[in-house]
């Protein structure tokens, strides 16, 4: 009884601000309800505090205590201390050393990945995402007892059967940069395999077929189809492991064992910002750090842009071949 | 002819499996080390098969940290986590594909623009953040900021646009559906499959989760599964059988988790790449 009271009285009041509530209002207030949550919490914890690193970047703090303006002496500070230039060259050649060759083989073993008649093809797609799937901090666990300097580790074992003597792996100029670039290497090729592959199944057959009944060899098919329509592709995993490079910090930090003892040799961009702000407790060279980062990485996005836009021939015989494939859609 | 096919077919396979062999073989290695005692991985050459030790190394893991309250904590953190994701993004999500309202295209291309900035730059100012919310040494530090991300509005913006037809949400609406019902009752079960996949991504992703744990959790009785085994390094004479067995624990279910559901975790990552 009580139920059914309640509901006729009620219902003339929902219908009331219905009437003020229009469809469009409606849909508005929902519209803003459902997305506010991401733009609440990225506030909060996405951009204040990126626009908070510059203005702590001109301010002397220890963590504690007041904050004293400074003006540029924290990115005087940085400019003059070798120690940062040192870990911008290391961030570059272990970059270098773990993403390019990351991509050409990727290339390489999706392509091969993608060729007709491959039997067990989910085991192998299974099998390179693996590393992928795997926390850094294992395969950062694994790999600095793969590279570790006794002579009983995995790597200076099988140099010795070369008769090459056993390598200080964690010491070494060298040793340090080749042990994280391999780290970085297996963990994202399999990645990039998968993504590449995707892309290249993206790529319509009947491209491949016109292209053959015209007498194309298997490089030119290469040349002129794949690689232009895996443009995009190339360019977003170029983009991916560029500003990944750039913030490389848990290889090397797992690899010489604590933040204390990580080597200049291993130092990178974004240890060098750690360690400065919870070691050292400069949050302010810290934060001049990260921003001197974010200029950088903003430079190299631009440049990757343009660096690959730069194929501008490639791109438009790409164009063509969508184009091409569109027409023979409407016939 | 025949013999020109097999012989590039043989190259290709020969890839593949140096591939798989490159890809696979330091878990083999984690296996052989957990399993092996100090001495037998110290001498020269190294043990390179499976040996018995598994359960003593084992041992000496929960000696040196607190393992199981730690994988725990991670399980929590990445399930709340996932759970905000699937529910807040596909909302976000929804709104994005289907409702109109001002300033709609303009907010999309914002949140595709915070996909292209780098927040761990932020790290400085977000660790005083949360030192003033009082959330130091507490999940809520990993829980809150992750609740919700662009990738996943994205992701599930291209989804329902696709799997959602417009008629169906118009017919809901003139049988008087509220938005929120019709997204329950309509766009959910409509978008299951896509559940599964973010879900996937996202709990795997919290669960490997590094560079921010290790710096809001400082409290060994507060850390997640990365941070404890990460501390396994700071002893002085490294024991390489038992640190390698904690990892190996600490990664065997979500390998177990990834090879069942494989499909659909390979699936959500290349859709966000090539579309």
């Amino acid at each position: 009884m009580s139920v059914i009271e309640r509901n006729t009285q009620t219902m003339p009041v929902r219908t009331k601000p219905g009437r003020w509530m229009t469809e469009a209002r409606k849909d508005m207030v929902f519209g803003y309800l459902s997305i506010s949550p991401f733009f609440i919490l990225f506030a909060i914890f996405g951009l204040f505090p990126m626009l908070f690193s510059f203005y702590l970047a001109f301010q002397k703090f220890s963590g504690i205590g007041e904050m004293r303006y400074v003006g540029w002496q924290n990115f005087r500070f940085i400019i003059e201390d070798p120690l940062f230039w040192k870990s911008i060259y290391n961030t570059l050649i272990m970059g270098l050393l773990g993403t390019a060759p990351q991509i050409l083989v990727g290339m390489v073993l999706a392509y091969a990945l993608n060729s007709a008649l491959i039997r067990f093809k989910s085991f192998f797609r299974v099998a390179f995402f693996m590393p992928y799937v795997t926390s850094i901090l294992a395969v950062a666990i694994v790999f600095s007892v793969i590279f570790s300097n006794q002579p009983s580790g995995l790597m200076n074992t099988l140099l010795g059967v070369f008769g090459v003597g056993p390598i200080s792996w964690n010491t070494s100029e060298w040793g340090v940069k080749v042990a994280i670039s391999t780290m970085v290497f297996w963990r994202w090729l399999g990645y990039n395999t998968i993504i590449f592959l995707a892309g290249l199944q993206s790529i319509p057959n009947d491209l491949y077929e016109a292209a053959r009944i015209d007498g194309a060899s298997t490089r030119q098919q290469i040349w002129y189809i794949t690689l232009p329509l895996l443009k995009p592709v190339i360019l977003f995993t170029t983009f991916l492991s560029t500003i990944g490079a750039w913030q490389l910090f848990v290889e090397p930090l797992v690899f010489f064992g604590r933040l204390g003892d990580v080597g200049e040799e291993g130092m990178t961009v974004v240890l060098y910002l750690y360690r400065e702000a919870f070691r050292n407790n400069a949050f302010g060279t810290a934060s001049a750090t990260a921003v001197l980062l974010f200029f950088i990485i903003i430079v190299f996005t631009v440049l990757n842009y343009v660096l690959t836009n730069r194929t501008g021939r490639a791109g438009q015989l790409g164009k063509a071949a969508r184009a091409a494939k569109k027409r023979g859609e409407a016939v | 002819m025949i013999g020109k096919i097999n012989w590039a077919k043989s190259i290709v396979y020969l890839l593949l499996f140096v591939g798989a062999l490159l890809s696979l073989f330091p878990f083999y290695w984690m296996f052989v080390m957990a399993t092996n005692s100090k001495e037998a991985i110290n001498q020269v050459p190294p043990a390179a098969l499976p040996g018995d030790q598994l359960a003593v190394n084992f041992a000496h893991v929960l000696e040196q940290i607190r393992f199981f309250p730690a994988l725990a904590n991670s399980f929590i953190v990445s399930i709340l986590v996932t759970i905000g994701v699937l529910f807040l993004c596909s909302l976000a999500g929804y709104a994005f594909a289907k409702i109109k309202f001002p300033g709609r295209t303009v907010l999309f291309g914002a949140i595709l623009v915070t996909m292209m900035i780098p927040t761990q730059l932020g790290l400085v100012p977000s660790y005083f953040i949360i030192t003033k919310l009082g959330w130091l040494n507490d999940l809520k530090a990993l829980v809150v900021p992750g609740l919700v991300n662009a990738f996943g509005i994205f992701w599930m913006r291209q989804y329902i646009a696709e799997a959602v037809p417009e008629e169906i949400i118009e017919a809901a609406k003139i049988d008087g559906c509220s938005h929120f019902r019709i997204y329950w009752n309509i766009v959910v079960p409509a978008i299951l499959p896509a559940f599964a996949t973010l879900g996937i991504v996202t709990f795997m992703q919290t669960w490997n989760d590094f560079l921010w744990p290790v710096t809001v959790l400082r409290d060994p009785s507060f850390q997640t599964i990365q941070v404890a085994i990460r501390s396994l390094n700071d002893v002085y004479v490294r024991d390489y059988g038992m640190i390698l067995s904690g990892t190996f624990w600490a990664t065997v279910p979500l390998i177990v988790v990834f090879v069942v559901f494989n499909k659909f975790f390979i699936s959500g990552l290349t859709q966000g790449a090539v579309k």
